[in-house]
């Protein structure tokens, strides 16, 4: 197929769609907005439904119900509409139901500004809601990315029954590339016999629900979410990295950060200095292994972030004190650029070569 | 020997959790009566809510989802939304529906979802233990009300089927108790008729069913059903607030 140009926010509706995904309940934020206006103009052209809910709140709720019912769902935001959305969130996690979420993010907190920001990276991949659960969380550093991302996604959302959430910017959902849609890898897909679709006279009552008032009944589905949570860690991580076998110094950013990255250490190493990058892609499963390849002369892990300095918390974990972390951040919307992460990286070099 | 009367396929075979006197039973059972005697109930998605009545997923013999509180009608818009030709109903009590969740019933009326509301005024949260609820009476008594609702700080109660009857989508809203015989006739015949509503795919349907608590009001049920009549009916007068008929004039 040949490659279209995109913008972002389009091409995850567009991407949506070609995965088979009928239904969309949203509610307008900048700066994801193009993509329910997207969704408001191509589902009612493949005999989907798009909907404009009353809140975010609902919204979410509008997809649990769907979900609940066997649908291909999804629903996007913006940070602090991802706020409002995260009771739901909670409940599709523990009533074990897949869907998409989509989080273009935006500087906070609270209304915060409009600019590209990875401030949720805690709430996306800490639960963000109440209880123990977590999201498969996707980081796409392009639009072709975010493309693939979204349309394996929802596969990977229907083989756990879990939610999945596409982890963007809003430099990710503004700008625009070149796309192709591409079929992803085939899953085996467990049938959705749980559904709440009528019974047809024909079987028990299917129930969908989070509440389980007996503690050992809760303890038992609880243990059996961490045990599915388990295999996700096990199959599912995804991490580009670049000679962090022979790099002097590691980066470790996602998303846009990592694409300024990578200019960065195109200029560094035109200078011999040496650099690698580890780029994970799942922020959840995160890839902590990956740390342990990188060579025992390296003289530090330098993590970047649109953010005061959150994924440093995992790199910490991955690294296990064996190298020194350092971080540098913007926030509020201000993106680094390529020359303010060479200085980070000359500094922790002392200048050296 | 001729069956004349038989239990409603439209519940399940398990004892509830209600307090002795409480009208969740006759409501449960007028809904599910009505499921059955429309022909719909193996056709139905029911939603629960939190609130005393968030475990009647287990009662109604019908796919059920649990939603959040106040949010059963927008996870009822979403499984309607893509099952059009299924039964879609919410069940959802005063805090749940008057309080936690105004702009989700105000809004699944105001698109005209065609889905069916049963929302129970009892006026007090009954599950948590008896706090003030919107519809809880001035003077009334509630354990976050110690002295009696106060309408110069809370307000007066809330009227929810006079609000709905204002939004063009509520195409059916009638008000109904069940502290009587007489009543509760009238009710389910008004349960038959919201649900008509959905099956014509006319609009959205409510039917606000006046109940008793007699556990957090601190009487006997025979007392309660005294109490509703003689001070929740004045202030919530029974009666239709629209029907389809009425709203294409």
């Amino acid at each position: 197929m040949a490659k279209v140009l995109m913008k972002g926010n389009e091409a995850v509706g567009a991407a949506a769609i070609k995965a088979n995904c009928k239904y969309f309940f949203g509610y307008p934020i900048t700066p994801q907005s193009e993509l329910p206006e997207y969704m408001s103009r191509e589902l009612p052209k493949v005999g989907g439904v798009f909907l404009q809910a009353e809140s975010e709140i609902a919204a979410i709720n509008m997809v649990y119900g769907a979900a609940g019912s066997g649908a291909r769902v999804m629903t996007s935001s913006s940070s602090p509409g991802i706020s409002l959305k995260q009771e739901g969130i909670s409940y599709i996690a523990g009533a074990e139901l897949p869907c998409l979420i989509v989080n273009m993010m935006r500087g906070g907190p609270g209304l915060g500004s409009i600019q590209p920001s990875q401030t949720d990276y805690f709430q996306a991949t800490r639960g963000g809601g109440n209880g123990d659960y977590r999201l498969v969380v996707l980081a796409p550093s392009n639009i072709q990315e975010l493309v693939d991302l979204v349309i394996e996604g929802f596969d990977i959302a229907d083989q756990y029954r879990n939610p999945v959430m596409v982890l963007g910017d809003g430099m990710i959902g503004q700008m625009m590339e070149p796309v192709e849609f591409k079929t992803p890898k085939k899953r085996e897909l467990p049938k959705k016999d749980w559904t709440t679709t009528g019974t047809g006279g024909k079987r028990k009552p299917n129930i969908i629900n989070s509440l389980y008032l007996a503690a050992e009944a809760l303890e038992k589905h609880n243990n059996e979410i961490q045990k599915k949570y388990a295999i996700i860690k096990q199959n599912e991580v995804k991490v580009e990295s670049y000679n962090i076998e022979d790099a002097d110094v590691v980066i470790a950013a996602y998303g846009t950060t990592s694409r300024i990255a990578k200019t960065a250490i195109a200029k560094l190493e035109k200078e011999g200095f040496k650099v690698g990058l580890i780029r994970p892609i799942t922020l959840w499963p995160y890839p902590y292994d990956e740390f342990k390849k990188i060579n025992s002369k390296c003289k530090g892990i330098l993590t970047i972030e649109m953010n005061a300095g959150q994924m440093l918390d995992d790199v910490k974990i991955a690294v296990e004190g064996k190298f020194p972390v350092y971080f540098y951040g913007r926030t509020g919307g201000m993106v680094p650029t390529p020359n303010e992460m060479v200085d980070q990286v000359k500094k922790i070099m002392g200048g050296e070569k | 020997m001729a069956i004349v009367f038989s239990k409603t396929r439209g519940l399940t075979d398990v004892p509830t959790h209600y307090c002795p006197g409480c009208t969740h039973g006759i409501v449960h059972r007028l809904v599910a009566e009505c499921l059955e005697e429309l022909g719909v109930l193996d056709n139905a998605i029911g939603v629960a809510p939190v609130g005393c009545s968030v475990l009647a997923y287990n009662y109604f013999n019908c796919d059920m989802q649990e939603a959040a509180h106040g949010r059963a009608p927008a996870v009822a818009t979403g499984i309607k939304r893509i099952q059009p030709d299924k039964f879609v109903f919410t069940y959802q009590g005063d805090g749940d529906l008057a309080s936690i969740g105004t702009a989700e019933i105000v809004h699944a009326a105001h698109r005209g979802e065609k889905i069916s509301t049963i929302f129970i005024n009892n006026a007090i949260y009954g599950m948590t233990g008896g706090q003030m609820a919107p519809t809880t009476l001035v003077g009334q008594k509630a354990t976050t009300a110690p002295y009696g609702r106060d309408e110069a700080l809370c307000g007066r109660p809330i009227r929810i089927a006079e609000m709905l009857a204002t939004i063009h989508g509520a195409q059916f809203v009638e008000r109904v108790a069940v502290n009587s015989p007489a009543h509760i006739r009238n009710a389910k015949k008004a349960i038959k008729k919201c649900f008509q509503t959905q099956i014509d795919r006319k609009g959205f349907g409510i039917v606000e069913v006046l109940s008793t608590c007699p556990t957090n009001w601190g009487y006997s049920p025979a007392d309660a059903m005294k109490w509703l009549e003689d001070n929740m009916i004045p202030y919530y007068p029974l009666g239709n607030f629209r029907t389809p008929e009425e709203v294409e004039k």
